[in-house]
C-alpha cells in the first residue's frame, strides 16, 4: 500500500446519532471522532447501550431505517463521506471496502447454504471473475484462516462446524475481497476462551498479512489488552477517553475508564483464610448424568454431561466450578439443585441423599437449595410483580401473605433496592437490579446452599462488580455456602475459596484456589489459564497501584 | 444484531411493551378488522336473541297453501277477531310454505350457538390436554400419538361417522364438530408450553417449591391466552361452516329446526327457480363467517404482534 501513514483508513468526525423519541437520552452516539490509521487495531470499548455498536452499524449503513438517523458529522472510508453515499455505492463498498464480522457466528451464516456457496456469493455479487478462480480463491482464503481441509469446510453447512471454525469461515468472508477496514463486532464473545484465543491470533496476523485497519468492538477489557493498538472508550454515546492501548489500561486519565477497568476482576485470587472446621453443607459422591437419547426407532447414543463428579462445599465458603460451554458445569449444578434427576451417584445435604429423592420428599429439601440463573432478563416470569416472585417460595411452605410481603421488604434492602419497588413488573428494572431480585428470590427461602449458575456472566463488567460483592457480602452475613458455576477465570479468582475445573464432563482438577491458579496441574487447567485474555495485565492490581 | 443495539431496541421494544399493557383495549378499539368484525358478530348475537322480536313468525310453521313464494310477497291475515293485518314474506317461503326471514333469524340462534360452544369446548378441553402433555414428559408422547390418530381422520368424514352413531341433535353435532377440532388446540397449546418450560423462572418456580399445578396456573397458562383467543375465532368461523355442511348434507340437525345447513338444504331441490331460499341464508352465513375471522384477524395483530411479522 501506498498510503501516508499519516491518511486514516475511516475517519470519523463529530458523528451525532439521534434516537427515536421517548427514550432516555437524545442521542445513541454524540459527537464521536474517531479515526482508525492504516495497519491499525483500534478498539472500542463500552458497556451495554453505550453506542458502540450503533456507531459500527452506522459505518456499514445497516442503522435500523427510521429509527436511528444519523444527523451530524461525517463518516470517511478513504477521504470518502459514506453517510452521504448511495444505497448503490454503500452496497459496493460494503465487502469490497469495507465488511464486518459479527458475534453470533452461526445466525450471521445462511444455514442453508454450505460455507463455500456463501463466500462464493460474495465473489460473484463484486467481482467478474470465473468459476474457476473463485474456486481457487475461496480455497485460497479458507487455508488462509487456519481452517484444517479447506475443500471440506467449503462443502460444509454451518451446522456441521463448531463456533470457532464458523467464526473462521466469517473472517473469511470478510476479507476474501481484501477490504481496507474491517469492523468486529464482539467478535468472540460468543466463544470459549480458548476459541476466543484462537481468534484473536488469527486476527492480528490476518490483519498483518493483508494490511487490512481493524476497528475492533468489544466489552472485554481482556480482549482490549490482547488485541489493542489504540483504544477508545465510549459512554452513554459519547468517547470519553482515547489514546494507545498501554496509555488507556494502564493510565486511564477518565474516571468512567478508571472505574470500568478497577471493576475488571483480578487474576489474583482473593486468599481469604479458610475456616477448617466449617461443616460441609453440600457433597457429591460419583455424580453422573447420561443423556440416553434413542426413542423407538433411535438408537441409543449416550452423552455423558457429567462423569463421577465428586465436589464438597462448607458453610461460609464457595466454590467455584470452571469450564468451557459443554464442560457439563451447568449439569452438575442443575443435578444439585434437581432441576435435572442425576443418573447415579449421591448428593448430601448435610446427611440427607437428595440424588434419588421421591419428588414428594423433594420438595422439603427444595427450600435448602436455592439457584440464581444466568439471564435475567428470563429469570423472572414477566407478567407477575417482583414481589409477587419474591413472596411465591416461602408461600409455598405456607407463610402468610402479610409475612412473606414484609420479608420481602426486607430482602430487598439487603440486596440494595428499593423496598417499595415491590409491586413492579421486572421490565422496569435493569439487568444488575433483576439479578438482584432473583438473588432476592433465592434468599427468601433461607437455604443453605445458593447456587449461582453464570449469575454474573450476562452482566456489564461495572454492575457484575456490584453483584460480586452483594453475593459475597451476603454470604458473609448469612454464612451461606455457595455453589458459583463460572466460565470467567477472572471471577473465579475473586469470588472462590475451591475451585473445580471441568472439562467434558470430568473435573479435572480440584483444589484451593490458591493453589489452583498459582500452579495448575492439570494440561487443560493450564490451557484454559493461558488462553484468558489480557492475562499478564492485572486490572484491578494495576489501578490500585496506580 | 449485536449487543449494543440490541439493547437499544430491547429498551425501544420494553418501552412498547409498556404501552402495550396499558393500551391493549385501545389498540384494539383503533383495529378496523377488530371493530367491523366485532360490530358485526354483536349484530349477529342482537338478532339472534331477539328473534322473536324481530317480526319473525314460528319459523317451523308449515302453510302448503303459501309454498314457494318470491321474496316480497303479500298476504292478508284474519285474525279471530276479524281485524286484518298484511304479512309480506321479505326472504320468500320454502317448498312447506315456512317464512324463509323467521327460519333464517331463528337459524342464527343455532349457527351462532354451535360456533361459540364449540370454540369454548375445544379450547378448554385442548388447554388442559396440551399443558398436561406439554408439561409431563411420559404422557406427551401417549397423548400426542392419540391427537395423530384424530388428525389424520378428515375431520367432516369424522363428524359425519359420530352423528351416524349417535341421535341426530344439537349436541351431537356440536361434539361432532369439536373433537376434530382438539387436536389442532393441544397443538398449539402443546408447543407454547414447551418453550414455555424451558424459561428460566419456571425453574425458578420448581426450585420455590411450587406445586405442579400452580405452575401450570401461574407461569404458563397466561402465555397461552393471546393465542388462543385468536385460535378461538378461527375454530367458532370453521365449526359454524362445518354445521352448515353437516346440516345440508343431512347429517347435521333434524331438519325441523331451522339452520341455515337445514335451509338451504332444502332451497337446494328448487335452486334454479326459487333462488332465494339459498341465497339469503348463505348471505348471513358468508357475512357471520368473514366477520369472525375478521375479528380474529384483528385480536392477532393485536395481542400477537409476532404473529403478525411472521404471516
Amino acid at each position: 500500500m501506498t498510503d501516508a501513514p499519516t491518511q486514516p483508513i475511516l475517519e470519523i468526525d463529530n458523528l451525532t446519532i439521534d434516537l427515536p423519541e421517548g427514550n432516555d437520552r437524545r442521542h445513541a452516539v454524540d459527537g464521536v471522532s474517531i479515526s482508525v490509521g492504516p495497519r491499525e487495531i483500534v478498539c472500542l470499548v463500552g458497556e451495554s447501550g453505550s453506542g458502540k455498536s450503533v456507531t459500527a452499524f452506522s459505518i456499514m449503513g445497516l442503522l435500523p431505517k427510521g429509527q436511528l438517523t444519523p444527523s451530524g458529522g461525517a463518516i470517511r472510508l478513504m477521504g470518502e463521506n459514506v453517510l452521504e453515499a448511495s444505497e448503490e455505492r454503500l452496497r459496493e463498498l460494503r465487502g469490497a471496502r469495507m465488511s464486518m464480522i459479527f458475534q453470533e457466528p452461526m445466525t450471521a451464516l445462511n444455514p442453508t447454504m454450505t460455507c463455500g456457496d456463501q463466500i462464493e456469493e460474495v465473489l460473484t455479487t463484486h467481482t467478474d471473475l470465473d468459476q474457476a478462480t473463485r474456486q481457487t480463491k475461496i480455497l485460497d482464503i479458507l487455508e488462509q484462516v487456519q481452517l484444517p481441509d479447506p475443500p471440506r469446510m467449503a462443502a460444509s453447512y454451518p451446522h456441521q462446524l463448531s463456533g470457532g471454525q464458523r467464526q473462521r469461515i466469517m473472517i473469511a468472508m470478510a476479507l476474501v475481497l481484501e477490504p481496507v477496514l474491517l469492523i468486529a463486532d464482539e467478535p468472540t464473545t460468543a466463544l470459549d476462551v480458548t476459541t476466543q484465543e484462537q481468534i484473536l491470533k488469527l486476527m492480528k496476523e490476518i490483519q498483518k498479512t493483508h494490511d487490512t485497519a481493524v476497528l475492533f468492538i468489544t466489552h472485554d477489557f481482556g480482549v482490549v489488552a490482547e488485541i489493542a493498538d489504540r483504544v477508545a472508550v465510549m459512554q452513554w454515546g459519547k468517547v470519553v477517553e482515547e489514546g494507545s492501548s498501554e496509555a488507556v489500561l494502564k493510565r486511564p486519565q477518565a474516571p468512567y475508564t478508571r472505574m470500568l477497568i478497577g471493576a475488571v476482576p483480578s487474576f489474583t485470587p482473593h486468599g481469604r483464610p479458610r475456616e477448617a472446621k466449617a461443616p460441609v453443607v453440600l457433597a457429591t459422591d460419583g455424580l453422573c448424568k447420561t443423556y440416553g437419547g434413542g426413542g423407538f426407532f433411535q438408537r441409543a447414543r449416550p452423552v455423558h454431561a457429567a462423569q463421577d463428579v465428586s465436589l464438597e462445599v462448607r458453610r461460609g465458603e464457595t466454590l467455584g466450578i470452571v469450564g468451557e460451554s459443554g464442560s457439563g458445569k451447568s449439569t452438575v449444578a442443575r443435578c444439585i439443585a434437581r432441576l435435572i434427576d442425576p443418573t447415579s451417584g449421591h448428593i448430601y445435604l448435610d446427611s440427607d441423599d437428595i440424588a434419588q429423592a421421591s419428588q414428594s420428599r423433594l420438595r422439603s429439601l427444595r427450600r435448602r437449595v436455592q439457584i440464581v440463573f444466568q439471564d435475567p432478563y428470563r429469570s423472572l416470569n414477566p407478567r407477575r410483580t417482583v414481589g409477587a416472585s419474591i413472596v411465591e417460595g416461602p408461600m409455598n411452605y405456607g407463610m402468610s401473605g402479610a409475612a412473606a410481603y414484609e420479608r420481602a421488604r426486607e430482602l430487598m434492602s439487603l440486596v440494595r433496592l428499593d423496598p417499595t419497588a415491590l409491586d413492579r413488573f421486572p421490565h422496569q428494572f435493569s439487568g444488575g437490579q433483576r439479578q438482584r431480585i432473583c438473588i432476592a428470590r433465592a434468599l427468601a427461602m433461607e437455604p443453605d446452599l445458593l447456587i449461582a449458575d453464570e449469575a454474573v456472566s450476562a452482566l456489564d463488567v461495572s454492575v457484575q462488580a456490584q453483584v460480586l460483592e452483594l453475593l459475597d457480602d451476603i454470604r458473609r452475613r448469612l454464612d451461606l455456602a455457595m455453589l458459583f458455576i463460572t466460565h470467567d477465570l477472572r471471577v473465579a479468582a475473586q469470588v472462590c475459596d475451591t475451585v473445580a475445573v471441568m472439562h467434558r464432563g470430568q473435573v479435572v482438577e480440584y483444589g484451593d484456589a490458591a493453589s489452583v491458579f498459582s500452579d495448575p496441574q492439570h494440561d487443560y487447567t493450564r490451557a484454559l489459564f493461558a488462553a484468558a485474555p489480557g492475562r499478564g495485565f492485572d486490572f484491578g492490581g494495576a489501578l490500585a497501584s496506580g | 444484531m449485536t449487543e449494543g443495539t440490541e439493547n437499544l431496541v430491547d429498551a425501544a421494544a420494553s418501552a412498547d411493551a409498556s404501552s402495550r399493557r396499558a393500551t391493549v383495549w385501545e389498540q384494539l378499539v383503533r383495529n378496523t378488522s377488530v371493530m367491523v368484525g366485532g360490530a358485526i358478530m354483536a349484530l349477529m348475537v342482537l338478532i339472534a336473541i331477539c328473534a322473536p322480536l324481530l317480526g319473525t313468525m314460528d319459523p317451523s310453521d308449515i302453510d302448503p297453501a303459501w309454498r314457494n313464494k318470491k321474496p316480497g310477497t303479500e298476504r292478508t291475515l284474519t285474525a279471530d277477531d276479524g281485524t286484518q293485518s298484511t304479512w309480506v314474506y321479505l326472504m320468500g317461503t320454502d317448498t312447506l310454505g315456512r317464512d324463509t326471514y323467521s327460519r333464517v333469524i331463528y337459524g342464527a340462534q343455532v349457527s351462532l350457538a354451535v360456533g361459540l360452544i364449540v370454540a369454548v369446548l375445544s379450547l378448554a378441553i385442548g388447554l388442559v390436554v396440551g399443558m398436561v402433555s406439554g408439561y409431563i414428559r411420559w404422557l406427551d408422547g401417549i397423548v400426542m400419538r392419540v391427537m395423530d390418530g384424530l388428525m389424520a381422520i378428515p375431520g367432516i368424514l369424522l363428524a359425519i361417522a359420530l352423528v351416524s352413531l349417535a341421535d341426530a341433535g344439537l349436541v351431537t353435532v356440536i361434539l361432532a364438530i369439536t373433537i376434530p377440532e382438539i387436536p389442532r388446540v393441544v397443538r398449539l397449546v402443546r408447543s407454547i408450553v414447551l418453550s414455555i418450560r424451558e424459561e428460566p423462572y419456571v425453574e425458578a418456580a420448581i426450585s420455590v417449591g411450587t406445586r405442579l399445578h400452580l405452575i401450570l396456573i401461574r407461569h404458563v397458562l397466561p402465555n397461552t391466552i393471546a393465542p388462543l383467543i385468536v385460535q378461538g375465532t378461527y375454530i367458532c368461523a370453521s365449526a359454524i361452516l362445518v354445521e352448515a355442511i353437516l346440516s345440508f348434507l343431512g347429517v347435521g340437525i333434524p331438519p325441523e329446526t331451522p339452520t341455515w345447513g337445514n335451509i338451504m338444504a332444502e332451497g337446494r331441490i328448487l335452486f334454479r327457480v326459487f333462488p332465494h331460499n339459498i341465497l339469503f341464508p348463505g348471505i348471513f352465513l358468508a357475512i357471520t363467517v368473514l366477520a369472525v375471522n375478521m375479528l380474529g384477524d384483528g385480536l392477532r395483530d393485536t395481542l400477537d404482534p409476532r404473529m403478525r411479522k411472521r404471516l
